[in-house]
């Protein structure tokens, strides 16, 4: 044991049914590091995260916090917190209509009187240290997603954490939201936190990490200093390929134009959601929607598939009229759609992976007429199989399958419909580097196969890699179509950020 | 090996409610060896009949049995309970009777007009609370409070103050025995409507899309399930159970009484899905969970009543015996036992690689 770790955990394990989620697991946090936890989806970053926090218990193994001579002994999230361990996740978890000096110090008065103007004095002074730009008795939803994200910090901080966990924080800021929460993991660095970062966003490890832990399939990879673990050994590392495979990575694939024939074309389609616009898409063509988060992108492929109430516009489907006002009506008519919030309007919790796989073909099929159980076991045994779903059985609960997995799952499900036309909206999201490799070659693999796809992503690399045509969107509307030798970073970041000006 | 695993799977839900009935009737077989004992004998028609304890039981909870496979439906594809099931009940006895006297005789004809007469119109009571909740989205408790209040009173309207009588050998056949089967018809009515949303079951996907709209109802839009459609569906076919229901109780009495028809049978209705361990905020669900519940409730109360507790005290020992049995079920103790029955698999898979390696 180092001196200076203010974390240790050693041969941790944990066991889920059918599975070793947590091999034998070291991990050590040092004083005042940013310590990146790094893993494809399912490799047992989470569960190792719960296993810190007191959301699940250990089968084996031992914790120990700098400070405690003994092991620490970890059974809830609220031993976790009493012994300095704090957790900020990626959904905020503060009360959104309280202050932001109430959500700082709610649950941490131990009954005594509470004086509010005393505590907004305490908020209002380390909210100033630590340059939050927030007011103490400003209501909290009123600030941006970052500021919430910092208060949570600021209130770990407060309760004299040592070891701070940050749970995919960046995943919904912009960038310069990302560059102020950097500020502030450097500042806590500086002050002896020892922070755990996890992401998916390997530019960001490299831009504030010191040191980073490999996992997969639960099992630990090794710990590095970060320069002695260039950007594509880390990615090797975390999938256990050869870097053969990565240099794919930039040609995933022929893009394609598509043929002539028009599969969708819309006029002036407008929801409720979405202000009216003109799109079509051509045969076993690969095309996207690109934007700044609340440009409308997510909102204009809804209208599409029929989600949001449509408000008005024609659709053509292979040339003909057509009325798509539900999801039911796109799905006759051959569009498949994979939402953005995946855990929201995707998954079926509770019920099987099968279920879910077969899902939106049953309902195409009608309700008088349900499929054999030996033919759903059979069409999940193929989807598992084609799309190296990691699943105990196609009986498991979708729920606890990881993120990849049940996105995986979800494509599956749409994929089993063959669809002439598929929406993908933020598929790779939440997901790691290989899956997000596997689900791009699908795609280029479908559009060969003459599917026509919509890929939505807000990484810009990703897109430029699969679509051969952009379509940016600002402001709800469409402000530009790029195609050919205009299909390069800069010139969609000029567009999308209004390069007219 | 993979047959066993399904099948615990299966079991899994169902294991607390098999464990509280095995219970119940071990205590009883201790308490009083001969109380399961069937024996044959000649009701006042002069028919033979079975009798005791085992068919006492499950002639009487056959109202509940059948209300509660409704229950089941509408708690998993809202998420919430239809509190006025009785009441909405003494409506459909009241339809039944209004009815078969409007018709001026009692035939085989006339019952099954009246009878389809009563479903259909519960049917329509039972859409209105539907609509209530799948399209105003309405909480269920409140959007069924309203006909749990005034229910008895629309009864009331229908029939008057009268408790109307109906005596007809056509009648006690429906609510007692048919004349040549010993065994009550009321039983027989549960295995029907069992069938029929077996049937049901089997040849459309009400049950995938139920468990879809009750477990994420935003997804299954997006797969293009109408959840408002389902709900409906859902309240439609708690109609037809209540129909069914109401209709044994009038013929067992042979008379309607619209205060005391199906009286505070949608709590017991409520518990017999809780006890079958399905979730009551709705998702996955098991009929055969709520059916086995009801069972329990009624040996329960015929446990009760044959060690002479007195009607008044009933109620509070039966209360004692279900929260026992909703505690033992409830997701807390199930994950307790769960990691204790794990730690002791796991010790022992390491005992015996031990084992191999010494």
């Amino acid at each position: 044991m180092q001196n200076d770790a203010v974390l240790t955990m050693r041969g941790i394990y944990k066991y889920f049914p059918g599975t070793i989620a947590l091999n034998n697991v070291d991990f050590t946090l040092r004083k005042g590091e940013i310590h990146a936890l790094m893993g494809e989806n399912g490799a047992g970053k989470s569960t190792l995260i719960k296993v810190l926090t007191g959301v699940y218990e250990k089968d084996g193994g031992s914790i120990w916090v700098e400070g405690g001579d003994k092991e620490a002994r970890i059974h809830s999230p609220q031993d976790a917190q009493n012994i300095g361990i704090s957790t900020v996740y990626q959904e905020i978890t503060l009360c959104p209509n309280l202050t932001v000096a109430e959500n700082m110090f709610i649950g941490r008065t131990n009954g005594e009187v509470v004086h509010w103007k005393e505590y907004e004095k305490r908020a209002t002074e380390l909210l100033d240290n630590l340059g939050i730009p927030a007011r103490a008795r400003q209501e909290l939803s009123r600030c941006s997603l970052a500021v919430q994200q910092m208060v949570a910090i600021a209130r770990a901080v407060d309760m004299q954490c040592k070891v701070l966990i940050l749970d995919e924080p960046t995943s919904s800021l912009d960038e310069k939201e990302v560059e102020m929460l950097f500020k502030l993991m450097r500042d806590l660095k500086a002050r002896g936190v020892g922070i755990i970062f996890v992401t998916h966003f390997l530019e960001q490890v490299y831009e504030v990490c010191d040191r980073i832990t490999v996992l997969r399939n639960g099992e630990l990879v090794g710990e590095y200093a970060i320069q002695d673990l260039p950007q594509v050994e880390l990615v090797a590392k975390m999938m256990g390929k050869d870097l053969n495979d990565l240099a794919n990575m930039e040609q995933v694939g022929q893009k394609s134009l598509g043929a002539d024939e028009v599969v969708y074309e819309a006029n002036a389609l407008s929801s409720s959601e979405s202000r009216p616009f003109d799109f079509c898409i051509h045969r076993g063509e690969v095309n996207g929607f690109t934007g700044l988060l609340g440009s409308g992108r997510s909102e204009s492929v809804r209208a599409i598939f029929g989600a949001d109430r449509v408000t008005g516009g024609k659709v053509r489907v292979k040339g003909k009229d057509v009325k798509i006002t539900n999801p039911r009506e796109a799905m006759k008519n051959g569009i498949g759609y994979l939402p953005e919030d995946r855990k929201r309007d995707g998954i079926i919790a509770d019920l099987s992976v099968r279920e879910n796989i077969i899902l939106a073909l049953q309902v195409m099929k009608g309700f008088f007429h349900p499929m054999s159980k030996a033919q759903m076991r059979q069409f999940a045994d193929e989807y598992i199989n084609a799309l190296q779903i990691k699943t105990a059985s196609q009986d498991t609960p979708i729920k606890s399958l990881s993120g990849g997995n049940q996105q995986k799952v979800i494509l599956a499900r749409w994929l089993l419909t063959h669809p002439d036309y598929l929406i993908l909206d933020e598929p790779t999201r939440g997901i790691d580097v290989g899956t997000k490799l596997e689900i791009q070659k699908l795609v280029l693999k479908l559009a060969e196969e003459n599917m026509s796809v919509t890929f939505i992503s807000s990484e810009i690399e990703e897109m430029l890699r699969t679509c051969s045509r952009l379509i940016v969107m600002r402001d709800r509307k469409i402000v530009g179509e790029l195609t050919g030798d205009q299909l390069t970073q800069g010139y969609v970041m000029k567009t999308i950020a209004g390069g007219d000006r | 090996m993979l047959q066993r695993k399904k099948l615990r799977a299966g079991l899994g839900q169902l294991l607390i409610p098999l464990i509280a009935l095995g219970i119940l009737i071990l205590f009883n077989l201790i308490r009083d060896p001969g109380f399961f004992s069937i024996g044959v004998a000649v009701n006042n028609s002069g028919n033979r009949v079975l009798t005791g304890n085992p068919i006492s039981i499950i002639d009487s909870a056959s109202e509940l049995a059948i209300i509660s496979m409704g229950m089941t439906l509408v708690t998993a594809a809202c998420g919430g309970q239809d509190i006025s099931v009785g009441a909405v009940g003494a409506i459909a006895g009241s339809v039944f009777v209004k009815v078969l006297q409007g018709t001026g005789s009692i035939s085989v004809g006339t019952v099954i007009l009246s009878i389809l007469a009563c479903c259909l119109a519960t049917i329509l009571f039972k859409l209105f609370n539907g609509t209530l909740v799948a399209v105003f989205k309405i909480q269920p408790m409140i959007a069924t409070l309203i006909l749990y209040s005034c229910g008895r009173s629309i009864a009331y309207w229908i029939n008057g103050d009268a408790t109307p009588q109906l005596n007809s050998p056509i009648i006690s056949s429906l609510g007692m025995t048919i004349p040549g089967i010993p065994v009550p018809t009321p039983i027989f009515a549960v295995l029907l409507v069992g069938l029929l949303l077996a049937v049901v079951f089997r040849f459309t996907n009400i049950s995938l899309y139920t468990q879809s709209v009750g477990i994420n109802q935003g997804a299954a839009r997006l797969n293009g399930i109408n959840p408002t459609i389902i709900k409906l569906l859902s309240f439609a076919l708690l109609g037809v159970c209540v129909s069914v229901a109401s209709v044994i109780g009038v013929c067992r009495l042979g008379q309607l009484n619209h205060k005391t028809l199906l009286v505070d049978i949608e709590m017991d209705a409520i518990l017999a899905v809780a006890i079958g361990g399905n979730n009551l905020g709705g998702g996955k669900f098991k009929l055969s969970g709520s059916i086995l519940g009801a069972y329990i409730i009624q040996m329960l109360t015929t446990t009760l009543y044959a060690m002479n507790v007195s009607p008044v005290n009933v109620k509070a020992y039966k209360a004692i015996v279900i929260i026992i049995i909703v505690i033992a079920g409830s997701p807390v103790v199930k994950e307790k036992l769960t990691s204790l029955w794990k730690k002791s698999r796991i010790g022992g898979s390491n005992a015996v690689i031990r084992k191999g390696v010494g």
